[in-house]
Order: structure tokens, then sequence, then C-alpha cells
């Protein structure tokens, strides 16, 4: 009896977290899933029942293979198990087929694969030196960190209601972020690799992994005012970190060169004929900039200085994925917003090459050029913004100053994923996760830095409170108004502006602190 | 963490999972013409609704309660205003309660009231009745909690106003009257008949009375209308059990077929003797020495006696069994979690009937986790812990050598969680023989039955060895 009193008492609190959330995710089950559940049934299908050089060409379904080809591989290796709940959703002619089985096991698989995602959890919570705390369990940084990871509002709702693969992903990354930290960056790098070639939004990030590696790794030794000694430069350790990305690529891409097939996988996996924002904008800075171009232009038509005639007739608001030219400020393109992209990255890859500050500094550009990217990005998804809340929540142990940027950025980065649940018996669920989650880490994380200042400042404060006011407003008065049927975009455009000024202030907050850190920290972390 | 936030955290986890549940089927779903009780509760609000007493409803659809035509009526969006009516019930009447009564209780840390608080609302049960099978016992239950919390805390008047409000929203609540009524009498001799007491009794009496009245008014305006409403809540023309629930009846009739040989007055008769005499021991320990932590006891075999031997009992009735366990949680959780678990265990075949089984297990496993790394029940087996020691102490004096309860009691556990296990499974998996297609559910009730027993007779060693009262301050409560 003593023994199962160990293993279900208060000794392993990571288990109990870790299988309570599993616990929710299987109530989760009978939820609305978006139209991301039946693509992943049709590459089950694609995979399960054609030959692998028909996999990037197959457009039965509207939903093409639009993954790197590991990604292929797993739903390959997935349909293997589905063959035995529903052999049916296999077909690549059922399209939209789900019945009670497939939602079974496809709910069932995103549950499964998140094995991986704990134990990434569990991997950085042995690296990470948080404040050092008192001696109650649920005010030791490793705790919050767990529950902030494990107990993840956004990942909750995107991969067990909306549906997506992304816990076992962010697993990788994280597991590669621990490897990092722990030195051990041979490894840290290969995890990277695949990671890549399971889903290449990644590449968001490639640049911090690059840089850091190359800095870090590669030159051994640095002089004693932190800059680079060029003679400790190691060949072998250059050689060997290629040697894995090309082995992993060719791994991956190899099949499909030997079938000369890289042009169209390339053009599946990059579609630019989409617009600049998609069907609701993502809280960047191009909501901004279409906010302000359509009021721009209603100023504009109301003072008489435009021609209605030159308007182009199709709104950017309508809510459709097409191109679409702005009225007043200058059109965007593609490349433009690659350019802004990478002159926002610059910066903190040079501080990342100029003021090396060990794994801490590789983690804040990390976050850095997830955000950049999500901010300037071309048709960037409002889900992308996970991928700069979960590192961040690395972080947010460990300072006050990141464990407010943290919280701010979490929660409207997670406000922001509420149009993604429209369904009216979803709405007291998104309402009730979003609450939980957001007490638990305001109050955990003041809690922790008790003995510092404030961690919000009285603007900050009255931001964030905004948001309840403008929920209310969205989804329960604005409904029942005259606007609805003349203006249906309304809370979405409010939704997503307020949300961008946000996560901008955030992103600005994290470079300031990134850029006036000082240069050389004499840590044990080094 | 701050007290209010973790609170915040524990009602905000209590209510997502009730909500997920929601999203389940429910009772009669899609079944005509029965369906089932969300059906009966529909019926009743176009029953009110249109007859008589018409109040204003803004927000309602017609359709959904038009006399006679919305027979039957399903859709999503009714669903979700009955999920949404019991939800709001709930977090009005019920929720407020448990979370008084543990930051009422004593001699325990903040955050064990706050996990105290966690276990009560992720108790499977309630959960899967009210919001999977569909009805409303958080009402009842919540003003029966309400009561409880009255009366303990010596604002008897106010306690006994809500339990009557309880009895008038369900008359199974009578289940919980005796001790009710015996604590508070109890509570006006210990004033003394001649003195304070009576006065208290007479105040008592008057509320209750004017409650009653107050409830049944709009009903008395004919004797005959006043009987029907009796026969209707006391159908003791439907037999001596319906369908198949974990009581002795039923239990019995295995072997012995009860409703056949006995004549119907008979049979009333005995399960009349069997309910009286298993609970008067209790009851009169409590009128004699009346204390709060008596009464929660009291609650618990009373409410037992009457689910096991009275006449019509629903599965569903152990519910009134669960709400005093649940409120002697923090002082014997290993037990109270154990039988707990069974209880939400009698009622497999009715949820696996609505198509709950998952929603069933996870929920389960969650309430057992959130006992164990609450109250590390497993470390809490001790004869002192399981508060046998004074019977343990007087059976000592017989047989010197009678050490090994606890380890008895241990291995109970272990081989009844096994069974329930087992049993689950071969229910969910396999399918019953031709011959006998109940065999599973009757193996379920009978199982059930027993370990019902089994705690029946701990919970009343527990009151009638409760000598601590005077002697050890610290037990007091």
């Amino acid at each position: 009896m003593a023994a199962v009193g160990i293993a279900t008492g208060g000794g392993n609190w990571f288990s109990a977290l870790a299988l309570g959330v599993t616990l929710l995710k299987c109530l989760l089950i009978p939820t609305y899933h978006s139209t991301d559940f039946e693509v992943h049934r049709n590459w089950l299908a694609i995979t399960h029942s054609l030959p692998v050089s028909q996999w990037y060409y197959e457009a039965t379904s509207e939903w093409t293979l639009d993954y790197p080809p590991f990604f292929a591989w797993f739903e390959y290796a997935l349909s293997h198990v589905a063959k035995y709940f529903d052999q049916e959703m296999l077909n690549v002619h059922n399209l939209n087929y789900s019945s009670s089985r497939t939602l079974l096991f496809q709910r069932f698989s995103v549950i499964f694969t998140d094995v991986l995602f704990v134990y990434a959890i569990h991997e950085c919570c042995k690296c990470i030196d948080g404040k050092k705390a008192g001696k109650e369990l649920t005010e030791k940084p490793k705790f919050i960190l767990s529950v902030l990871l494990l107990w993840n509002f956004g990942l909750l709702i995107v991969d067990h209601i909306h549906f997506q693969y992304n816990g076992f992903l962010f697993g990788l990354m994280l597991l590669s972020v621990a490897r990092l930290f722990q030195k051990r960056h041979m490894e840290g790098a290969f995890l990277f690799a695949v990671l890549l070639h399971f889903k290449h939004i990644y590449l968001y990030v490639a640049p911090a992994y690059g840089i850091y590696l190359l800095r870090s790794y590669c030159f051994t030794a640095n002089k004693p005012d932190g800059s680079v000694r060029w003679n400790s430069f190691s060949f072998v350790r250059l050689i060997s970190l290629g040697l894995i990305v090309f082995l992993v690529s060719a791994l991956s891409l190899g099949p499909f060169l030997a079938l000369n097939q890289l042009p169209q996988v390339l053009s599946r996996l990059f579609p630019f004929k989409r617009g600049l924002c998609h069907a609701y904008w993502a809280p960047n800075f191009w909501a901004l900039y279409n906010a302000l171009d359509k009021v721009l232009s209603i100023i504009g038509l109301k003072l008489k200085l435009l021609d209605p005639n030159k308007i182009p007739k199709a709104s950017m608001t309508s809510g459709l994925v097409q191109q679409f030219q702005h009225t007043v400020l200058p059109s965007v393109t593609p490349l433009a917003t690659l350019i802004c992209t990478l002159m926002a990255i610059l910066p903190s890859v040079f501080c990342l090459w100029f003021k090396p500050q060990g794994p801490r500094g590789f983690l804040r550009c990390l976050i850095l050029c997830a955000l950049s990217s999500f901010l300037f990005g071309w048709h960037v998804h409002e889900k992308a913004i996970l991928l700069a809340v979960l590192p961040m929540s690395l972080l947010s142990v460990g300072k006050a100053g990141d464990a407010s940027i943290f919280l701010i950025l979490s929660t409207t980065g997670h406000y922001s994923l509420f149009p993604l649940l429209f369904t009216a018996p979803e709405l007291p669920i998104k309402i009730l996760l979003m609450l939980l989650f957001t007490i638990y880490s305001i109050s955990s994380l003041k809690t922790l830095f008790r003995k510092e200042k404030p961690l919000f400042n009285w603007m900050e404060t009255f931001y964030l409170f905004g948001l309840g006011p403008l929920e209310v407003f969205c989804e329960f008065v604005f409904p029942f108004t005259s606007w609805k049927l003349k203006y249906p975009f309304i809370p979405l455009l409010l939704t997503s502006v307020y949300c961008a000024v946000g996560i901008t202030y955030a992103w600005f907050k994290l470079y300031v602190s990134v850029l006036t850190d000082p240069s050389v920290s004499k840590t044990k972390k080094q | 963490m701050e007290k209010w936030n973790l609170m915040a955290v524990v009602v905000l986890l209590g209510l997502t999972v009730r909500w997920t549940v929601s999203l389940n089927s429910y009772s009669g779903a899609g079944k005509p013409p029965m369906f089932g009780d969300y059906e009966a509760q529909r019926h009743w609000q176009e029953i009110t609704f249109n007859l008589p007493v018409k109040q204003c409803a803004k927000f309602i659809n017609p359709d959904w309660i038009a006399l006679h035509s919305s027979r039957g009526y399903e859709s999503q969006a009714h669903k979700l205003f009955m999920r949404t009516t019991v939800l709001i019930a709930d977090l009005l009447i019920y929720i407020p309660a448990v979370i008084l009564y543990c930051c009422c209780l004593k001699e325990i840390s903040t955050k064990k009231k706050i996990a105290n608080v966690l276990c009560i609302l992720l108790y499977p049960g309630l959960i899967l009745i009210d919001y999977g099978h569909f009805q409303y016992n958080s009402v009842s239950l919540g003003f029966a909690l309400w009561g409880v919390l009255g009366v303990s805390c010596d604002w008897d008047l106010l306690g006994s106003l809500a339990f009557c409000l309880a009895i008038n929203y369900k008359q199974m609540e009578l289940y919980h009257s005796l001790p009710f009524f015996c604590f508070l009498l109890g509570k006006c001799f210990k004033k003394g008949l001649k003195g304070e007491g009576f006065v208290l009794l007479i105040k008592l009496s008057c509320t209750v009375v004017a409650s009653f009245i107050l409830c049944w008014l709009p009903f008395f305006t004919e004797r005959e209308q006043t009987m029907q409403v009796l026969r209707r809540l006391f159908p003791v023309d439907r037999g001596l059990f319906e369908d198949k629930v974990a009581n002795i009846w039923c239990s019995v009739s295995i072997f012995l077929k009860i409703k056949d040989i006995l004549p119907r007055h008979i049979q009333i008769i005995i399960s009349f003797c069997f309910t009286f005499l298993s609970l008067l021991p209790a009851c009169i320990k409590l009128t004699l020495k009346p204390s709060p932590r008596g009464f929660r006891f009291t609650l618990v075999s009373c409410a037992l006696s009457f689910f096991l031997f009275s006449f019509q009992v629903h599965e569903k009735s152990i519910l009134l069994v669960s709400l005093p366990v649940c409120l002697v949680l923090s002082e014997i959780p290993f037990m109270s979690t154990w039988f707990l678990l069974v209880s939400t265990f009698s009622m497999l075949p009715l949820l696996l009937k609505d198509e709950l089984l998952i929603p069933s297990v996870v929920t389960t496993m969650a309430f057992f986790i959130a006992c164990a790394t609450s109250f590390s029940i497993f470390e809490k087996t001790s004869e002192e812990e399981l508060q046998l020691k004074s019977f343990s102490i007087s059976v000592r004096k017989y047989l010197p050598c009678f050490t090994f309860l606890p380890r008895i009691i241990q291995y109970l556990f272990l081989t009844s969680v096994f069974t329930m296990v087992l049993l689950t499974l071969i229910t969910v998996t396999l399918e019953p023989p031709q011959k006998l297609p109940d065999l599973f559910s009757v193996l379920v009730c009978f199982l059930s039955c027993l370990n019902f027993l089994f705690f029946l007779v701990y919970f009343n060693i527990i009151i009638m060895w409760d000598s601590k009262n005077g002697r050890n301050p610290k037990k007091t409560n």
C-alpha cells in the first residue's frame, strides 16, 4: 500500500499534472473540429493508398499535402494503426468522412503523440535555472513551468479542439532547446533538422539556431571581453553539424529528388499565391497596416479625396484567401515582407553573435526570430503565435522582466486564438480555459516574483483588463446589434487590431531588454 | 499563490469538466417515443410554462415548449439551452455551498481546504448524472448542503428553511430528513425543554410549516389536487424496485423472487421495518448527543439505509448518500474516496446506456488522482486514521489479537477496485450470454450492494463508537 502511496502521492507531481491534462484532453474529444480534421484524414488516405510518387501530386481533395516529407511518413505510420479503427477513412475519395471511430482515432493520435511534448517539458525542467524559491511545491519554478507548458491554453485549443498535431512538434523543438542548454549541441542540431522536415514553419527560428551553433559551438572559446576568438574555430564541429543537416535533408528530400519532384514539393510547401493576410487577420503588423489603410480610405472617401471608382471592389475583410491591394497605403508584396522580417531579425542575430550569453541568449534570439517573423511575415496564421509563447515560458520563470513580457504576450496571443472556435457549445470551454490559464499564470508568476517590483504598470494592467469588455462586446453584444448584417467582420477586426497592439508591444519590450542587457555575463551558465 | 486565485482556478476546473461532459449525449437522445430524463425535464418546462402559472420568458424559443407540439423536441440550440440551465443552477446554488462549506472546515490548512473543494467538485457521479444523463440534482443537493451548513454553524432557522426548500424541490431529500430532525431535536433537548430549547422548537416548527405552506399554496386549492400530487410523488404502485438498482431487494431477488412471493402491502411493511431498524441506533444517538460531526455521519448512514432498504429506489438516489460522504472527505479520506468510486461504478449500466463511457472513465480517474494527491489517502490507513480506534480497543478487550483490521480493509479495497475495473472491462467489451441478457447489470448491482452493506456497517460503527466527543478536545467540531 505504501508503494502505491508513493507512486500516487505528493512525490510525483509531474505525472499527476501530465495525467490530469491528458484526462482533460480526453474530455475534449466530442468538441468541434475544424477543416484541419479533414486535412489530416485526407493525408492519412493519400499516404496509405497511394505510392510515394503520387503523394505530392494528388489533388482529389482541396487539402493537398503541403508539409515536408517526414510529416507524410508520420501520417503513413499512423495510417497503419488507423486501419484497425475504420478502414473507410483511408479511402481518398471519402471526402469529409468523419465516423465516430475516425474521430476517436484522430483525437487519440494527437493525445498519444503529445507524450513527446511531455518528455520535452520534463527535460526542460531539468535545465531551467529559475529564481530560487521557497520550499512550497507550488512556488517552485519547475512546477510553475510545467503547468505553463503542459496546460498551455493555446496548445490545448489548437491541438485538441481545432485539431492539429503541434504537440509533438513543439516537443521536438523544446527538446532541441533543452539539449542545447545541456551542451549536447549535436543532438540539438539533429532534433532541429528533423523538426524542419516535419513542419517547415520552424524555418522562422532557423537563423537563431544557425548563428548560435556557429558562434558558440564552432568557435570553442571566447576572448575575455566576450568577443569571438577567431583562432578557436573548429572545422570538425562545423563539418559534423553540416553533415547532420545534410543527412537529415537527404533522408527527407532524397526520394523526391530521385523522382525529379523537388520543384513540385517546394511549390506545395511555399504557396505564395495566398494573400498577405489569412482569412482572419493574424494580429501582426500587417493587421495594423490593413486597419490603417481601411481607416484612411474611409476618411479619404468622406473628405472626397479619393475616387470611389478606383477602389478595388473586393474588400480585405470579407474573409477570402486571395490577393488584394491596399487603397491608400502602398501594396505589400511577399518580397517586402521578407525584407521587413530580415530587418527585424537582424539586431537580435547580431546580438547573438557579438554578445553571446550562452543558451539563454540563444533562447531570447529564438523567441525574437519567431515573433519578428510572426509580425512581418507573409500569410501568417494566428496559430503561429504559439511559436513564440511556448519558448517564452522557459524564460518567464527566470526573471521578473521576462515574466511580465511573457504574460502580456501569452494573454493577448491566446485571446487572439478565440475566433478559431466560433461555435456556441465551445464558447464556455474557451472562456473557462482561458480564465483558468490566465489567472494561474498571472497569480503564480506574481507570487514567484513578489519580492521585486510589480510585474505590470498601470497601462499594461488596463490593456489586459480591456480584453474582458472586448470579449463581451464581440461575443455577446455585437450579434444582437444591427451592425451584424452590415459589417460582419467588425469583431474579427477589433480582436485582431487590439491583440496586434499587445503583441507588438511585447516584441518591442523584449527587444529592448535583449539589446540593453549587460554584454558579458559572468555566470556559471556559460 | 493567493488563496482566492487558487480557489478560482479550482472552480474553473470543475466548471470546465462539467461543461465538457455536457457535450456528450443525454438520456434518451434520439430514442422515441419514451426518450428519457432530458425529455422529462423539457416536458415539465412545457407544462409549467403553458398551464396556469405563466411567466415572462423573453429568451426562450416558443417552439421548445409549445404545448403538445413540442413532444420529443431535440435540436442543438435547445440542447445548449438545457445544458446552460444546469450549469447556471449549479453555479448559483451548489458550488457556492461547497466553497463555503470547505472554508468553514476547522483544523486543516488553506491548501487542504482548496484541495477538498477540488475533490468534491470533481465527484464523477453528480457530474455524469446532471451534465450527462441530464437532471437538476445540484439544486436539491445544493439546498440540502446549505441546510447542513446552516444547522452546523448554529443558524438553525436558515438551515431548516434551506432544507425545506430542498425537500420541496425533490422529495428524495426526505432521505436526509431524519438526521436533520434528530439533530435539531437533540439541540432543543440540550438547551433544556423548559427554556431556550422550547423556544427553539417552536421557532423551527413555524419555519418548517411556513415554508411548506408557501411552496404548496398553489396546489392546496382542492383536496383532490393535493392527493394527486402526493400520489405522483410517492408512487407506491410502482413496486418494490424498478430496473436494476444496487440495493438489498434487487440483490435478494436474484436468489428469491420477493416481488412474486410476497403481496404488495407486506413488501411495503418489510421494507419500512428494515429501513427504520437500520437507521434507528444512529438517530437515537444523534438526538441524545447532537454534534456537527455526528450529524454528518448520521446523514451518511441514514441515507445509505434508505437507499439499501427502501421502496422504489432508483440508482441515481446514491447521490443522496454521496453528498454527505463528500462532506466527510477530509476526515476519512481513504474510505470516502473508496465509497465515492463505488457509487459511480454502481451507476455504470445507466451511464453506458447514455453512451457516457469515456466521460465516466475520465472523470473517475481524474477524481481518483485528485483525491490521491490531495489527501495522500494510501498513507492514511491506520486504525486511528480510519476512525476505528475506539472500536478496535473495545474488540481487543475480548480478542487481544484483533490488530489486523487496517490490513483487512486494505485488501478489501484492492479486491473491490480490481473487480470494479474487471467488470467495467467485461461489460464494455463482451456480449452477455443469450439466456441472461441482464447478467452484467445484475453483477454490477450485486457487487455494489455488497460494498454498500460493508459501508453501512462501517459508518454505523464509527457513529456508535464515537465517544471522543467529550474527552478529546481535538476532535470536537
